[in-house]
């Protein structure tokens, strides 16, 4: 079923998406209206416009696409399914992610996948295709943050403060050197095979929903960000 | 090196005349304090490792033990006390963060103690509970703001969705991870038969326990640790946690040590991990970041569940508690700095934050200013240590209270404050399976419902004494309080008259 948001809040938009039984619903005119697929289990929804903060807040497995760009907390504290977004991205996108994936076509804003974790089958995929802001994936406890930096030039595609705090999980970074200035929480090094293999199919998915060629895409420089486990939480406590 | 050598707190007293070296003590002390020494025929004790839990003196069998305080002491000065030297060794020694568990131990003025009840004398006739019907019933949540009528000119029922508590007194949150799987089946228990709620704390809900979810508040912090959708809709609340009161303005660190397989699975990480909660929640910058989590939350469980956000008690707690009021929040819940903890910097707990008496009647008194006060109820911890206190915090303006330490104490902890260190010899702050089943849920369930019976009890004696039949007409009676020993400026914060005035 489609579904006009013109002129609908977000509660009333979204009370009629729940009552409606289809597994296909489709969403148009959506003008910055919150929560949509928020919770939601099986689902395929196709959104076109720009669906407004807490898009598939909680999401338990749906599918959701967006044809257009999508703003702030995108998939926080997803649980299962995927966010395909075909613009750019707000701030706090994939915030306590522990599984699913989000693929951003542009850039994402600041704090991007902080605290995202893995668990046994669970385990949160962050793609982003052209640039992120500061703060991307600080606390890191689990899962995968790729940043592709198309359009970037080689250039480090994030900005400051890149996993401070991080203690497991991967960002995967496109640029042509290795960053510098990242805090001491961050080991950096050149892709593995290892690594281009987790990668492949990510860059795979991206290229089938953006277009691109996703063998040369893979086949550039790529730096890994790991956490350093000699400056992990452990900080010495003295008991009373 | 001999600076660091501290010499124990304590020193376990053993009357050789009834030991009888059963070694019941050397069984029960996860901590090693007790040993039989064969050549000496005799039991042993390292009083170093002694924690002062009492775990060893309460199952002597013939009373031989008992621990009492160290007189060994450093030259007496009232500036650098003992603890203030040996807490500068032992930070010299090992350059870590000085770590403390349960609530604030300093001797900060206790504002329970300075207010005394009412009661009535000839005029209005006090109201015998054992005869008359008393009600201490509580609804929690935002309540209409107005008599909505449908076309016909119907009533529409408008009512935001409730908390019913049969007492007003719920069990706050302590996650499973802080405290053991049988001190959870007891809390849940507990909860249950009494009519009342217990909080998941952070550390996500046991499958086991999913049974319990009409009585239960599921908690969602800064590290959203088994966050999902079918969990907020497991319970019957949902508290967002922004602060502790032991601990405003840090988050928490579970060490990975005691992520075992339950653990892992409950919390949905990985066994043997650290779990980190950030400071703040990184989606909240503002009260309308807040709002967003809050109508989320909304959003996620239908509207069909209260939203509970939880802070600490801190300066400028009234100003945030109206921001709270109005970021769609159906009950907001202030902890006070006594309130526990599992573990907590040591400096922070001790040093940070305001006493609960005053942040209340400070956030009951801004609302009503403001007139939002029915918008939110509003829910105290951090230190009730009994139904005079639970009666003092409804006069100045709860609508109910949570307590942990009082339940963990009806559970059977010692307040021996070490609940960081995972060898809890009650069973109740322990992973350790074989210290776990110490405590017995069926032992716990039926203690706390004790406690709680007694309390709803004496606190249908206290209303009755002041010619009160029902807890709305306690709530934010502040002229059922007098201060006692305060001085004009606090009286003026908790809105009460002097004694004799």
């Amino acid at each position: 079923m489609t579904f006009d948001a013109t002129g609908l809040y977000y509660r009333e938009l979204n009370e009629a998406v729940r009552a409606c039984p289809d597994t296909d619903v489709e969403i148009t005119n959506l003008c910055g209206q919150r929560y949509i697929a928020c919770g939601e289990k099986n689902r395929r929804m196709t959104l076109r416009g720009t669906p407004g903060n807490g898009l598939g807040q909680y999401m338990d497995g749906a599918q959701v696409e967006v044809f257009g760009n999508a703003q702030e907390s995108v998939g926080d504290t997803m649980n299962a399914g995927e966010i395909v977004i075909h613009g750019s991205c707000g701030d706090a996108c994939g915030y306590g992610m522990r599984g699913g994936r989000i693929l951003i076509e542009g850039n994402v804003g600041y704090r991007a996948g902080i605290h995202m974790k893995a668990y046994m089958e669970h385990y949160p995929v962050l793609i982003v295709g052209g640039t992120a802001g500061s703060f991307l994936g600080e606390y890191l406890a689990g899962g995968l943050i790729a940043v592709l930096g198309i359009g970037a030039d080689g250039a480090y595609p994030c900005r400051f403060f890149c996993g401070t705090g991080m203690h497991g999980g991967k960002i995967i970074l496109r640029c042509n050197e290795a960053p510098s200035g990242l805090p001491r929480q961050v080991l950096v090094r050149e892709m593995s095979d290892e690594d281009r293999a987790e990668l492949a199919p990510h860059i795979a998915a991206y290229c089938q929903h953006f277009g691109g060629d996703a063998h040369a895409l893979l086949a550039q420089r790529y730096f890994v960000l790991t956490p350093n486990p000699a400056a992990g939480y452990r900080q010495l406590y003295t008991f009373e | 090196m001999a600076i660091d050598f501290l010499y124990p707190q304590y020193e376990v007293v053993r009357n050789p005349m009834r030991c009888i070296s059963c070694r019941a003590c050397e069984r029960q002390c996860a901590n090693g304090v007790h040993h039989y020494d064969v050549d000496f025929g005799c039991m042993m004790s390292d009083e170093s490792k002694c924690v002062n839990c009492h775990r060893c003196v309460s199952l002597c069998p013939t009373r031989a033990l008992k621990i009492i305080k160290t007189d060994h002491t450093f030259k007496e000065n009232d500036n650098w006390t003992g603890k203030a030297i040996s807490e500068v060794y032992r930070q010299a020694g090992t350059g870590g963060v000085l770590l403390s568990s349960m609530g604030n131990p300093e001797p900060y003025p206790i504002y329970w103690d300075k207010l005394l009840i009412n009661a009535s004398q000839v005029t209005n006739p006090s109201i015998d509970p054992l005869r008359e019907p008393m009600e201490t019933r509580t609804t929690l949540g935002a309540k209409p703001q107005a008599i909505e009528r449908d076309e016909d000119g119907k009533l529409m029922d408008n009512m935001p969705p409730q908390l019913t508590l049969n007492i007003p007194v719920m069990f706050s949150a302590m996650s499973y991870g802080s405290i053991s799987y049988n001190a959870h089946a007891s809390l849940a228990r507990a909860a249950t038969a009494l009519g009342t709620y217990y909080n998941t704390g952070e550390g996500g809900l046991h499958q086991d326990f999913y049974q319990y979810g009409p009585n239960t508040i599921v908690q969602v912090a800064s590290g959203r640790f088994g966050v999902h959708a079918d969990y907020l809709n497991a319970g019957a609340a949902v508290e967002i946690k922004m602060g502790q009161g032991a601990k405003p303005g840090i988050g928490g660190h579970l060490p990975g040590i005691k992520v075992g397989a339950d653990i892992s699975r409950t919390r949905m990480i990985p066994e043997g991990t650290d779990a980190i909660s950030p400071a703040p929640h990184h989606d909240i910058y503002s009260i309308e970041d807040l709002r967003q989590l809050v109508y989320s939350i909304k959003e996620a469980t239908h509207y069909k569940k209260p939203v509970i956000v939880k802070i600490a008690a801190v300066h400028n707690v009234a100003a945030i508690a109206s921001g709270i009021a109005r970021s769609g929040a159906d009950i907001i819940a202030i902890d006070g700095f006594r309130g526990g903890t599992g573990a907590a910097p040591t400096r922070i707990r001790d040093n940070v934050g305001i006493p609960i008496e005053l942040a209340l009647a400070a956030v009951d008194q801004r609302l009503r200013e403001e007139g939002i006060r029915d918008r939110v109820s509003i829910v105290i911890g951090g230190s009730v240590r009994n139904s005079a206190d639970l009666v003092k915090a409804i006069a100045l303006g709860a609508d109910a209270v949570y307590i942990a330490t009082a339940a963990l104490l009806a559970l059977g902890c010692h307040l021996c404050r070490s609940c960081q260190t995972g060898k809890c010899n009650w069973g109740i702050a322990t992973q350790r399976p074989e210290l776990v089943k110490r405590l017995n849920p069926d032992i716990g369930e039926k203690r706390l419902i004790n406690l709680l019976t007694s309390w709803d009890h004496e606190l249908k004696e206290m209303m009755g004494g002041m010619g009160i039949n029902s807890i709305e007409a306690l709530r934010g009676n502040r002229l059922m309080l007098r201060g006692i020993g305060l001085t004009q400026k606090e009286l003026d914060i908790l809105g009460v008259k002097h004694a004799g005035e």
